[in-house]
């Protein structure tokens, strides 16, 4: 921002500007120079945003009339969706607001990992997008069980309980983490408070996160350093915001139709049955975004190990960065990683199938090498691949992708595939 | 003259895709103004019933409606007298007894006083009526304001008799 | 190979829900001709208030709808019973209000505002009085099955004999969609068991229908609002998408003629 010299126009602006140059940053992000050839998988970064403010606005709403006691949250649950005016609506936006952050999220990483996103000069950013996942997952788990139905209680006790595989201190935290000795009205309002809390604190880290992306600029799906601004740049506004709009817009259709037309159906029929300690439903099942983490902690036979692996998976993501070791950023300049990107994808996909289906047999197996494939596609394949992989050559900017000869065929396919996706 | 039309178009699409927007959103903002107002659990209760049997001449109770005391009182003939006596001259905010009253022996109005919204004192003040403590607002025994920062007299709500021992408010 | 896991991955993530769903059910559920279901489905008035009949003569007994008031009876997008006959019916129940001046606990008649009277004073009553299985909470029943309407449907109708060789204890009895197969509720309906005001003839099919109408209403009282508001959201949405993609047009095209 420091090399930005604007200067308001009237005099008023001018001497407000000279005390908070809040004008300095309006023009900084209007002016941001984006490189031009950014395709929708970069819109998400706007939907999240939009996700996270309608989470915020709906939960504040929410908290207005929701009541964190045992004995009356699923009541006034129900209250909120019988007589609270509009409350069946702003509830619904809610719940089913999660899932949508949550696909949004996973759009946002994988296009990370697909581009390259989080290599040098971008780690921070990549590390602090990390935190605010682990931040939303906290929030989602915590939220869920304010219902306080089945799932919420179950769910609730099957994760804490994970604490206890620590060695020595597990029980004592588990305790302290329930303020009881189970699940109980003190765990409610401690989760009702957390719940409270954390969205602001991943809006903190989502500026963080903003602030952190303009020092370098965006990566582009080329990958290539590029000048700014310059003709491979285009300034923020209009030209980004109105594709963002135009994205965003879509993804509330899609939105618009699970809250209206499907409200319920990622979530589980059980959480409509209020909590009950002595009877735990027939299987207890994540919601959909964590299950492909829920299949990884079954698939270890060892309590703590389980937990191990599970907090693992994610954590790893914030050493990729060096474990990648190739300096190409962009998938569609590695022919040899494009196809463990996919197949990774893939793994992920059937992680989070068999996490929804019961841990034995033929199921516990597949968790089982999707686990280590999971673990290996980032300690092994990728620093290895870095190093033995022959790249395609890359083009000298956006503008003149043209270098070789199999070059140019090669980026506008992919492309292309990308649009029809 | 085409360049004309030109940006005519260009200037419909966009005026008419930020008008489109704003009526979305203010549309989106409506659901999250209205749950604040009062909800239909809310407005089922809107009545209560109240019995006065065991009144007194002379004695009131205080029931609570809509979350707000309401003042009935069994008025003695010398404070009904007194109430009729005034003319309405003196008053503030002119209303004949009667008008307030339509069964002169049961004055019922809402606890709540004009100024800013604290409950009045029974049987205190220089008018034999009530009194507000919080800034010197004296109501008399028809519940008119008579001296003090009030600006009208206390709130008569709608009511009716079910039988001679009922009263229905709301 | 690259175009091979992409596309599986894709068709993979697709299907992947529906097999999650249907892997559980080993029978089939039965379904019927529903009005609320799709985008534009609402309820069937008579059909709500039928279903009303069938749950006060025959579920009552035993199971509460204790987040149900009987203004919801009289209220839009309901069985939309007049106020008249709302008040009508709720004066029909005792309600325990209290405590009056002297102290004490009194009933009186159950007036528009007061939520459904309770077949059971508590959970342990209804537990006592039904072999020590707990009838649920009606409420919202139907969104608490996986299966939803189809389900409670089912298993309304899915009372048969035990297969060959199986050995139900007292009280048990055997209906093929019920999870585990195994139910303390004996068959509720049978031919005939109410009489319909409006002529229908009350089959077993037609008293589970109505009823099942009724619960899916009574776990989802703004079902309709929500199907009209929804398809007015996304009428909308699509024409602000479409306005939206020209302007962006418009704007990206100062670009292009540039480069």
């Amino acid at each position: 921002m420091s090399e930005h010299n604007y200067q308001p126009k009237s005099k008023f602006g001018k001497w407000f500007n000279d005390r908070l140059p809040l004008l300095t940053l309006a023009n900084h992000l209007t002016d941001y120079p984006t490189p031009k050839n950014l395709n929708y998988w970069w819109t998400f970064g706007g939907i999240l945003t939009f996700c996270l403010i309608t989470q915020i606005i709906t939960g504040l709403v929410l908290a207005m009339h929701y009541i964190a006691h045992a004995d009356l949250a699923f009541s006034s649950v129900e209250h909120i969706m019988r007589d609270v005016n509009y409350g069946w609506l702003i509830r619904y936006i809610h719940a089913n607001g999660a899932s949508m952050f949550f696909l949004a999220v996973y759009i946002h990483i994988f296009r990370s990992l697909f581009y390259g996103s989080y290599k040098a000069p971008r780690e921070i950013i990549w590390i602090l997008g990390i935190m605010i996942y682990l931040l939303m997952m906290a929030a989602a788990f915590m939220g869920y069980v304010l219902p306080w139905g089945q799932m919420s209680f179950w769910g609730a006790t099957v994760i804490t309980n994970l604490f206890s595989a620590i060695p020595l201190v597990g029980e004592s935290i588990t305790t302290w983490l329930w303020g009881g000795y189970s699940v109980d009205n003190p765990t409610l309002t401690r989760f009702f408070t957390l719940h409270y809390l954390i969205p602001f604190l991943i809006l903190g880290l989502v500026v963080l996160h903003i602030w952190a992306l303009h020092v370098p600029g965006n990566n582009n799906p080329i990958g290539i350093d590029i000048k700014k601004p310059s003709k491979d740049t285009v300034s923020f506004h209009p030209y980004i915001v109105v594709k963002d709009l135009f994205a965003l817009l879509l993804f509330l259709i899609l939105f618009a139709f699970f809250v209206f037309y499907s409200p319920n159906v990622l979530g589980h029929a059980d959480n409509y049955i209020e909590a009950n300690p002595l009877v735990t439903p027939a299987h207890i099942v994540p919601e959909w975004y964590l299950l492909p983490f829920y299949a990884i902690l079954r698939s270890i036979p060892d309590k703590l190990m389980g937990v191990i692996a599970m907090l693992s998976a994610i954590l790893i993501l914030a050493a990729l960065p060096w474990l990648d070791t190739s300096k190409i950023r962009s998938a569609v300049f590695r022919p040899l990683y494009k196809q463990f990107y996919w197949i990774l994808v893939l793994d992920v996909l059937i992680l989070g199938y068999v996490g929804a289906m019961p841990a034995e047999g033929l199921y516990l197996l597949i968790a089982r090498i999707g686990t280590a494939y999971y673990f290996a596609h980032f300690l092994i394949i990728l620093p290895i691949l870095g190093k033995v992989e022959k790249t395609l050559p890359l083009p000298m900017s956006i503008s003149e992708p043209i270098l070789g000869g199999s070059l140019n065929a090669e980026p506008a396919r992919s492309k292309e595939d990308f649009q029809k996706l | 003259m085409s360049d004309q039309k030109k940006v005519n178009r260009r200037d419909f699409i966009y005026t008419a895709s930020t008008v489109v927007g704003v009526v979305g959103v203010g549309a989106a903002a409506w659901p999250l103004i209205d749950q604040m107002n009062p909800d239909a659990s809310v407005k089922a209760l809107a009545t209560t019933e109240v019995d006065v049997s065991l009144v007194k001449p002379g004695q009131s109770i205080t029931v609570l409606w809509r979350g707000k005391p309401v003042f009935i009182k069994r008025r003695t003939e010398n404070e009904i007298a007194e109430a009729k006596a005034v003319s309405l001259t003196e008053l503030k905010h002119p209303e004949k007894d009667e008008d307030r009253a339509s069964n002169p022996e049961w004055l019922v109005m809402l606890g709540v006083c004009t100024h800013l919204g604290c409950v009045p004192l029974a049987d205190k003040g220089d008018y034999d009526g009530w009194f507000c403590p919080c800034h010197g607002s004296h109501y008399d025994t028809s519940g008119r304001i008579r001296k003090g920062p009030a600006p009208t007299n206390l709130e008569i709500p709608k009511y009716e008799f079910v039988n001679s021992n009922t009263i229905k408010i709301g | 190979m690259f175009k091979f896991v992409k596309y599986f991955s894709l068709i993979f993530f697709l299907i992947s829900g529906n097999i999650v769903s249907s892997a559980e059910n080993a029978e089939k559920l039965l379904t019927t001709d529903w009005t609320f279901k799709g985008p534009f489905g609402k309820f069937d008035r008579a059909s709500l208030q039928r279903g009303y009949q069938v749950y006060q003569e025959v579920c009552a007994s035993c199971h509460s709808l204790k987040y149900m008031s009987y203004r919801n009876l009289s209220e839009e997008g309901g069985p939309e019973f007049s106020v008249q006959e709302a008040k009508a019916i709720a004066a029909n129940f005792e309600i325990l209000d209290g405590p009056n001046p002297e102290g004490e606990m009194f009933t009186r008649p159950a007036r528009l505002s007061d939520k459904f009277a309770m077949p059971y004073a508590n959970e342990e009553e209804a537990k006592s009085a039904n072999g020590g299985a707990y009838p649920p909470d009606m409420s919202v029943l139907v969104k608490a099955r996986k299966g939803g309407a189809d389900y409670v449907y089912s298993v309304l109708l899915g009372y048969e004999d035990p297969p060959v060789g199986m050995k139900l204890d007292d009280g048990v009895h055997y209906n093929k969609y019920m999870y585990g197969n195994k139910i303390k509720m004996p068959a509720p309906l049978s031919e005939g068991l109410v009489e319909y005001a409006d002529g229908t003839t009350a089959t077993e099919q037609q008293m589970a229908k109505d009823v099942v109408s009724f619960l899916m209403w009574t776990a989802e009282p703004h079902l309709e609002q929500r199907h009209k508001i929804g398809f007015r959201a996304i009428v909308y949405l699509i024409i602000l998408s479409i306005l939206v993609y020209f302007s962006m047009k418009k704007i990206w095209s100062r670009i292009e003629t540039e480069v």
